[in-house]
């Protein structure tokens, strides 16, 4: 009984951050109809800035809490404006061109964020492991679980909902919403749709770098890291359907339990598994879980 | 009439090539294996991006290739570079076979990411397979050809040179000649348009099924190459940065000429070598913003720069096309 | 005579919308037929569902006895239906003559990985077909840059290409001027002769039906509201009350 709430709760906490990267991409690609390959960077870069303030803050003898809080909000302030500079400066000059190629760009951006994060904090790995130890160890059903950990659920809970509540319940929400169902039509209802690109690219590549801040303190960041995640927050829109928020939800429970399942049954099949999952849903859902109703044209 | 080379100019000029790499640097003699090689799977991206579809997967179909190769040349002693080539396109050909007509039915980015999700099952599967070495693979011998073994280094590159440059050059003719052909221009046709292809009573998933094959039999022969070159295999070889950069070769290189392929595969490479030797961990900085730039200021690719746009040259450029009744009687 | 074409109790729902209600038609051969009606009333239902691009509910399709209602495009166009769209269906970076010639190199079993696409034979085959339409002048010309006009025209050759035995044109003056109408039809009728028997042409423009038509059907919310000669048709009460709104 234990091994299998030992496999929940590792699948959960695996997959509370995954649903913070992945919500950002499907964000990203409902509003913007982007695939951004450039969506792991963004975690890398958010993961790299949190190293950098949480070793400053230990640096000048601060306590753990401080770092916490201080890696929380440099990566919100840095990936905001990240967000907004390559929409506004990039971005935009491929808007109208084809999906595939907008693809590319993202390559592209991906390409170049990979080596600005090696030029600026090098290709050694480095770590940030003060704050893992901000909550303590918890004692649950038996099993010992690092405190960082399990807040990790409750923190992406709150993300989601907040999420959920700002799109369906706020004007601005809304807003969003019309664009990603008719953009042609929330156009001619007077939507400025160029300030909802910008605002939902730069909410997506914060809530790539806060998950990526969220899991600094548990990995080591090296080169890599952002290929690796990119892959996995892919195979959970594409499973939970692509523009989908409750579909994020359920991808990233899926793709968490799929490799907590696997590390303790057959750590063999990890990757393996993940991208089963994702080609069998791509081949008889190519929509994903969450299918949304397509406008047919004819 | 669409002008052209002849292919038996395009053999000439192959063979010249070969023949000249008698005289290059050691140094380059390697990295233009490796610029042929990489060019042969990026063709096959190219033939493939003619029916609309771009696959971010085709590490799949390299992988299968090298890996197949390693395992029979280990396993029965296969050494000749040849018959290793074979094996390779051989290999990536089943694979293809099988996928193609599964993924068809999908265009624009649900086919890149089923392509890439494919490759990364494959991908995860060899990381953890410890019989295949897991995540670092093994090695392999020199490879051979006719029954003569090569001792001298310099020989051995210049062999995997030809053999390669010789492959690379075939199928580009091979490529060129069903370029202009009307399976070709059919192809164009899905890209464009696969409903009408569909209301002429063809059939568009067939279409794409074929190119789909071909590009599979290129980039398994093209993993039988740098398998040999590196006389190593990994997982890495499926990976899907590693399948980005071919794709990054076929924009880079545009679908309108075979000859660009290989221009852009060889710049590529030159690019690569220059920053690592000067400018380390900036190579994909440089990367991203030419692939950035091609895509801003050369949307048809470099080899528009000497095609041009193949429909403007027919047109007199004295009568403006803008005005509505212009055309019409 | 055996009608080419035979409807029988066709039905098509899109959730609460009624698109075909109990469709029952016959086409025999040789005539011009066109179908009217207002925006929603099914026409274009109909003919979607004819050449395979929608599945009926229920109903039977029938051409020459064989049941096309479940097979796709592709194989009733090899079966002899061929059509044109309302908005031209054509690719747009190729000229004139290579759209065609890709229509005509799908006709055969199988195509030529090798055979150069444009060889004479092939081209010579086109460029009669466009001068057909009066076109012949602009086979070079890549559709991007003709007029919404000519495209009409090039998606009408290019269902021309297989020689079917019933064509079906999806509105082919919209989009035309009306002082070009008349011209353009002339046309298109002239071009179609040779190689299309039996017609059915979708059609807003009263003068136009009244002109070219053997016979009118006119459609209303899904059901077939009259058929007849054009005159009849036309002067039916309810086709002027539901259809053409009185006016002529």
């Amino acid at each position: 009984m234990n091994f299998f709430l030992t496999i929940i709760l590792d699948g959960l906490i695996q997959a509370s951050w995954l649903f913070i990267v992945a919500l950002g991409l499907t964000l990203v690609f409902g509003v913007l109809k982007i695939l951004n390959i450039a969506h792991g960077s963004f975690y890398a870069l958010g993961a790299y800035i949190a190293a950098t303030a949480v070793t400053m803050v230990a640096a000048r003898g601060l306590p753990p809490s401080v770092g916490f809080v201080a890696m929380l909000l440099s990566v919100a302030l840095i990936a905001s404006a990240v967000g907004l500079l390559l929409e506004r400066g990039l971005l935009k000059m491929f808007y109208g061109r084809n999906e595939v190629v907008l693809l590319l760009v993202t390559y592209a951006v991906f390409l170049i964020l990979e080596d600005v994060t090696k030029l600026i904090w090098g290709v050694n790995p480095i770590y940030a492991t003060q704050p893992y130890e901000l909550f303590g160890n918890l004692e649950f059903a038996g099993l010992y679980y690092v405190g960082y950990d399990l807040v990790l659920i409750p923190i992406s809970a709150v993300v989601g909902l907040a999420i959920w509540f700002g799109l369906n319940r706020t004007v601005i929400g809304k807003i969003v919403l019309a664009v990603i169902h008719n953009e042609e039509m929330s156009v001619s209802m007077g939507v400025r749709v160029n300030r909802v690109y910008a605002i939902a690219f730069a909410f997506g590549v914060l809530l790539a770098a806060l998950a990526g801040a969220l899991t600094a303190p548990k990995i080591s960041m090296q080169p890599g890291l952002s290929s690796d995640v990119i892959i996995l927050s892919f195979a959970i829109v594409v499973i939970g359907g692509l523009g989908s928020v409750e579909g994020a939800a359920v991808g990233a429970i899926l793709v968490g339990l799929a490799r907590a399942a696997s590390v303790h049954l057959m750590p063999q099949a990890e990757l393996f598994m993940i991208y089963l999952i994702m080609a069998a849903v791509l081949m008889f859902r190519p929509e994903g879980l969450f299918k949304r109703e397509t406008a047919r044209r004819i | 009439m669409r002008k052209g080379l002849h292919p038996l100019v395009m053999i000439a000029l192959v063979t010249a090539v070969t023949l000249f790499g008698r005289v290059l640097p050691t140094w380059t003699l390697s990295l233009a294996t490796i610029a042929a090689s990489n060019a042969l799977i990026a063709l096959g991206i190219v033939v493939l991006a003619r029916t609309g579809n771009v696959s971010f997967g085709q590490g799949l179909f390299f992988a299968a290739g090298g890996y197949g190769v390693a395992l029979i040349a280990n396993a029965w002693g296969l050494t000749d570079a040849v018959a290793q080539v074979i094996v390779g396109a051989a290999c990536g050909g089943l694979l293809g076979l099988v996928i193609g007509p599964l993924i068809a039915r999908y265009s624009g980015i649900f086919f890149g990411m089923l392509t890439l999700a494919l490759s990364m099952v494959f991908y995860g599967a060899l990381v953890k397979s410890t019989a295949l070495g897991g995540s670092d693979g093994f090695n392999v011998g020199r490879p051979s050809l006719f029954g003569m073994s090569f001792t001298d280094p310099r020989e051995a590159d210049f062999m995997l040179y030809a053999v390669s440059v010789i492959v690379t050059g075939f199928a580009g003719i091979a490529a060129t000649i069903l370029f202009r052909s009307e399976f070709g221009l059919a192809s164009l046709a899905v890209r464009e348009n696969n409903l009408r292809v569909e209301y002429l009573g063809l059939s568009a998933n067939r279409i794409i099924s074929i190119n789909f094959l071909i590009a599979a039999i290129f980039a398994g022969a093209s993993g039988a190459f740098a398998l040999m070159a590196q006389r190593h295999i990994d997982p890495q070889f499926a990976y899907w940065t590693t399948s980005g950069e071919f794709v990054f070769v076929a924009v880079l290189a545009g679908n309108q000429s075979v000859a660009a392929v290989f221009v852009a595969s060889m710049a590529l490479e030159l690019v690569r070598s220059f920053s690592n030797l000067y400018l380390p961990n900036t190579w994909q900085l440089v990367l991203g913003v030419f692939l950035l730039g091609v895509i801003l200021f050369l949307p048809r690719g470099i080899g528009s720069l000497w095609i041009r746009d193949r429909h403007k040259r027919r047109i007199s450029a004295t009568v403006p096309l803008t005005a509505e009744r212009g055309a019409a009687p | 005579m055996t009608p080419v074409l035979s409807v029988r109790r066709l039905e098509k729902r899109f959730g609460a919308v009624v698109a075909a209600d109990a469709l029952t038609l016959d086409i025999p051969t040789g005539q011009k037929i066109s179908l009217i009606g207002a925006n929603g009333a099914g026409k274009t239902t109909f003919v979607n569902m004819v050449t395979g691009y929608l599945k009926p509910d229920s109903g039977t399709i029938l051409l020459d006895g064989i049941d096309i209602g479940r097979r796709s495009p592709r194989s009733v166009v090899r079966l002899g239906i061929s059509r044109s769209f309302q908005i031209p269906q054509l690719f747009v970076e190729l000229t004139a003559a290579e759209n065609l010639t890709v229509a005509i190199s799908g006709i055969g079993t199988r195509m030529s990985l090798r055979a150069p696409a444009e060889a004479q034979g092939r081209r010579d085959e086109a460029v009669e077909l466009l001068e057909r339409f009066g076109l012949a002048d602009l086979a070079d010309r890549p559709i991007s840059e003709l007029a919404g006009g000519v495209r009409k025209l090039i998606d009408i050759a290019m269902a021309l290409v297989r020689r079917p035995k019933l064509l079906l044109l999806d509105e082919p003056t919209s989009g035309v001027s009306a002082e070009e109408k008349f011209t353009t039809m002339d046309r298109v009728i002239h071009a179609v002769a040779p190689d299309a028997a039996t017609l059915v042409f979708v059609e807003h423009d009263m003068e136009i039906v009244s002109r070219y038509a053997d016979r009118v059907v006119a459609f209303y919310q899904g059901r077939i509201l009259a058929d007849g000669a054009p005159a009849e048709v036309l002067n039916n009460q309810e086709v002027r009350r539901y259809v053409t709104g009185g006016v002529r």
